[in-house]
């Protein structure tokens, strides 16, 4: 005001060169130092390969299933009070169901959006946790799990643990005929655990099978307790991987010094927020065109009542599949019974499996001696008998799996369910047998393969007017690292190239425009 | 490239000139990919737009989540295009620092914990004792009320039902069963009366009542007047994990149930046939009274449902 150079522009000349956007910033860094560690953040390099996705599907649909999530609590009731149905949905209306089971129906029918909100968030769990088990058995095979990385191994586990008893009881909450059902064998597979059970057992429900407390008390298990558990673990898990920086494979410029990739911002940033909406518009569709779950066709809940071909969501299925074809031992003398055809299967074969997943960094230190850092990945077939015992782990449960449908497929291809159980009972075992040394051959025919690793470049075959046939390596692929360019640091600035004379007054040569 | 000596942010202050093929776009035609990005944006906005006007409009949910499904997803493979072909391809490099510290470092800290730590503890064991000790009660003490009032505790639950001398067997309506209403084949599924809408008389008192055939049936030894006129009842709670033994193939004379395909033989006291349930299904000892009602004659002989650790 005072004079002529209070215009526009000499304000802007005065803020230095990155406006008021620096200006905001290096206010924060008067009071939290943010400067240095906000940098190194954005520089952080996160390197490419399409497998690193895996993770970020899990962290997404986590996302997803938090948003949905909310949207559904606003309108479920978890409560067991009978009340009598006078909603939109007409097959069910005037019948007595419990305020679960009408809250839920209501909210897919009567609820604007709800259905497709409910339809997503069952999908995205089932994303969540399939996401959850890929991602793992990638850090196995390229042996990410390795010393420094063993916490976040652990921590890891811990998670898929976590998403498999939530997705349980969100399942359990609509309180319909087929997740009652569900109820009633983890009630039944509590009471088997021998001298503690049944005092269990009447803790968890509040009483005897089936009890009023279950739902409310499945309900604060699953919208509060066990997503704060996970969402801190998600936490723990994603500081850890920057505090400890990512993996790499093997390749030009990589060593176990350094990252080599893309930075933070603005490309990784840009890449993986469309990749959440990616995951986000799969669900969607899925969502919109795929029906998962629908409890009005299975109806209420009542313990005297059964549906046929009764399955629980993929991730209980191996659970399932073990209590189908275990032979029924039970142990019953001195006035007691363990009840061996529910607790093996149920309760000690899952605990053996994930005792394994937690024990195995500290095993395979102990059998290799290896202690060494790594930050290289492993070469899945460089490793024949790690991978050979992870492909016969995953054998063993894709089996289990598959023997929790016996009786449709029974149904469906019109054998006797007898010859399905027995089939199943030897497919178990002989699988993962099998399984095991025809991986390790087929590492050890990838290890003598010349060029195992290396990009195979194509080449174009012509053929002359004299007959000739030359060939010429093709044209490099667009998203191929360029193999000539070193890798250099992200560059603090980038200066304008050689600018005519004309341009600015001369320094400002410095701007921030990426 | 320098890891700075005490710093130890990878952070170079230096800058690179804008021709750098480093901060060259991946794409080998720039233009081309942003016209397809910008044909991404472009629908998904419309798609944007379709999700709020059938929100509004209040369509089926499919349009809903198809307009959702294809405003995200189309937003989301632009913006992966976008950093993927048209931002700088780099490669990039980032320094790994150890994190190992120096021997003098760690020795500190081990010292700080055991000498200082450890000592103080040495020195005062009394004093260490009765604080662990003291904390260990007040756990004791807040965890098992806690655990108590979570629930009753099972006492004798698990080993009874709510079948008593003479109770009438009634269908879920709550109507007495007649031994007229069956007829050889038939089956239904009965409860104590008063029991058939309680919580407790659907999940353990739940019981079937199979008809045979016309004539007094006996499955076991012992049970000579327990299948009156060919009538036998049954725990319809399998013996496996408690699932409704709810499927009855009346050509074999099975009991099936959905859950894990147990098969019981009803003519031969419900012993299982196949499957993973270890024990009979318990019988019912009924009778039929003057009037022609079902009754029992008394609760079952042994607890109904799966196995636990008190169960003889």
């Amino acid at each position: 005001m005072t004079d002529v150079l209070e215009t526009k522009r000499s304000k802007k000349l005065a803020k230095g060169p990155f406006g008021s956007v620096g200006h905001a910033l290096n206010e924060l860094d008067d009071r939290l130092g943010t400067a240095k560690v906000g940098r190194t953040f954005l520089d952080k390099i996160f390197p490419d390969h399409w497998s690193f996705m895996l993770g970020e599907i899990a962290l997404y649909s986590f996302v997803i299933l938090l948003v949905t999530g909310i949207f559904l609590a606003l309108y479920y009731i978890p409560s067991t009070a009978i009340v009598t149905y006078k909603g939109e949905y007409l097959p069910l209306y005037g019948q007595k169901v419990t305020e679960a089971f009408a809250s839920t129906v209501d909210l897919s029918f009567a609820v604007r959006g709800g259905l497709l909100m409910r339809q997503m968030h069952h999908w995205a769990c089932d994303i969540f946790v399939g996401a959850i088990v890929v991602h793992m058995a990638r850090v196995f095979f390229t042996g990410a799990f390795r010393k420094p990385r063993e916490l976040n191994w652990t921590i890891g586990t811990t998670l898929l643990t976590l998403a498999i008893v939530n997705g349980f009881l969100g399942y359990s909450l609509p309180d319909d005929l087929v997740s009652g059902t569900g109820i009633r064998i983890a009630y039944s597979i509590i009471l088997s655990i021998p001298v503690v059970g049944s005092y269990i057992g009447f803790w968890v429900f509040g009483g005897n099978f089936p009890g009023t407390m279950v739902i409310p008390r499945f309900f604060v298990l699953h919208e509060f307790i066990v997503p704060l558990l996970i969402l801190g673990l998600v936490g723990a898990h994603l500081a850890l991987l920057v505090r400890q920086k990512h993996t790499q494979f093997p390749g030009p410029g990589k060593t176990e010094e350094n990252v080599v990739g893309t930075p933070m911002f603005p490309v990784f940033m840009a890449k993986t927020t469309g990749f959440l909406l990616l995951v986000a518009g799969v669900t969607a569709l899925l969502g919109a065109f795929a029906q998962i779950n629908p409890i009005w066709q299975f109806g209420q809940y009542h313990a005297a009542n059964i549906s046929y071909a009764v399955q629980p969501d993929w991730y209980m299925g191996f659970l399932d599949g073990a209590l189908r074809i275990w032979p029924s031992w039970t142990f019953h003398s001195f006035g007691h019974t363990i009840a061996f055809n529910i607790l093996i299967p149920s309760v000690i074969l899952p605990g053996i499996v994930f005792g394994i997943a937690y024990a195995w960094p500290a095993v395979e230190r102990k059998l290799t001696g290896d202690n060494a850092i790594h930050h290289l990945l492993d070469r899945p077939s460089d490793r024949a008998v790690r991978t050979s015992l992870g492909v016969t782990l995953l054998a063993y449960l894709m089996m289990l799996f598959i023997a929790s449908s016996t009786d449709v497929i029974a149904n469906f291809f019109h054998v006797s369910l007898d010859a399905v159980l027995w089939a199943m009972r030897i497919l178990v075992v002989l699988v993962p047998l099998i399984a095991y040394p025809m991986t390790y051959k087929i590492c050890k025919e990838m290890q003598n393969f010349k060029g195992a690793g290396k990009r195979k470049t194509t080449n174009v075959v012509s053929r002359t007017t004299e007959g000739e046939y030359v060939s010429a390596a093709s044209p490099r692929y667009v998203d191929d690292i360029p193999a000539h360019l070193a890798p250099i640091p992200v560059p603090t600035y980038i200066e304008e190239v050689q600018a005519p004379a004309n341009d600015a007054d001369g320094n400002g040569t410095r701007v921030v425009d990426r | 490239m320098s890891s700075g000596t005490e710093n130890h942010t990878p952070v170079s202050l230096r800058g690179l000139s804008a021709d750098d093929p480093h901060l060259q776009p991946a794409a080998r035609n720039p233009e081309r990919v942003e016209k397809v990005i910008v044909f991404n944006f472009v629908l998904g906005i419309f798609f944007g737009l379709l999700f709020i006007v059938a929100y509004i409009q209040n369509w089926q949910p499919w349009i809903l989540g198809g307009a959702m499904a294809g405003c995200l997803t189309l937003l989301g493979i632009g913006l992966i295009a976008w950093g993927k072909y048209l931002m700088p391809r780099g490669p990039f490099v980032e320094e790994r620092h150890e994190f190992r510290n120096t021997d003098e470092d760690r020795s500190a800290f081990a010292a700080a914990i055991v000498q200082r730590g450890g000592g103080l503890v040495k020195r005062r064991k009394l004093l260490t004792g009765l604080f662990a000790g003291g904390m260990g009660v007040f756990s004791l003490g807040a965890v098992f009320p806690l655990l108590r009032s979570l629930g009753p505790m099972p006492k004798g639950t698990l080993f009874h039902t709510d079948w008593r001398k003479d109770s009438y067997a009634v269908d879920i309506t709550g109507r007495r069963v007649l031994v007229g209403d069956l007829a050889v084949g038939a089956i239904v599924t009965v409860f104590p009366e008063g029991e058939q809408d309680t919580e407790n008389g659907q999940a353990v008192d739940q019981t079937v009542l199979i008809r045979i055939s016309n004539q007094d049936f006996t499955t076991m030894k012992g049970r000579e007047t327990w299948g009156p006129q060919g009538i036998l009842a049954y725990s319809k709670l399998c013996t496996h994990l408690g699932c409704p033994v709810g499927l009855y193939e009346q050509q074999l004379q099975l009991l099936v149930c959905p859950c894990h395909q147990s098969m019981f033989d009803v003519n031969n006291g419900a012993v299982p046939q196949f499957g993973p349930a270890p024990r009979p299904l318990p019988q019912l000892p009924i009778y039929i009274d003057a009037d022609g009602y079902i009754r029992a004659q008394s609760d079952y002989r042994e607890p109904v449902g799966p196995g636990f650790w008190e169960r003889a």
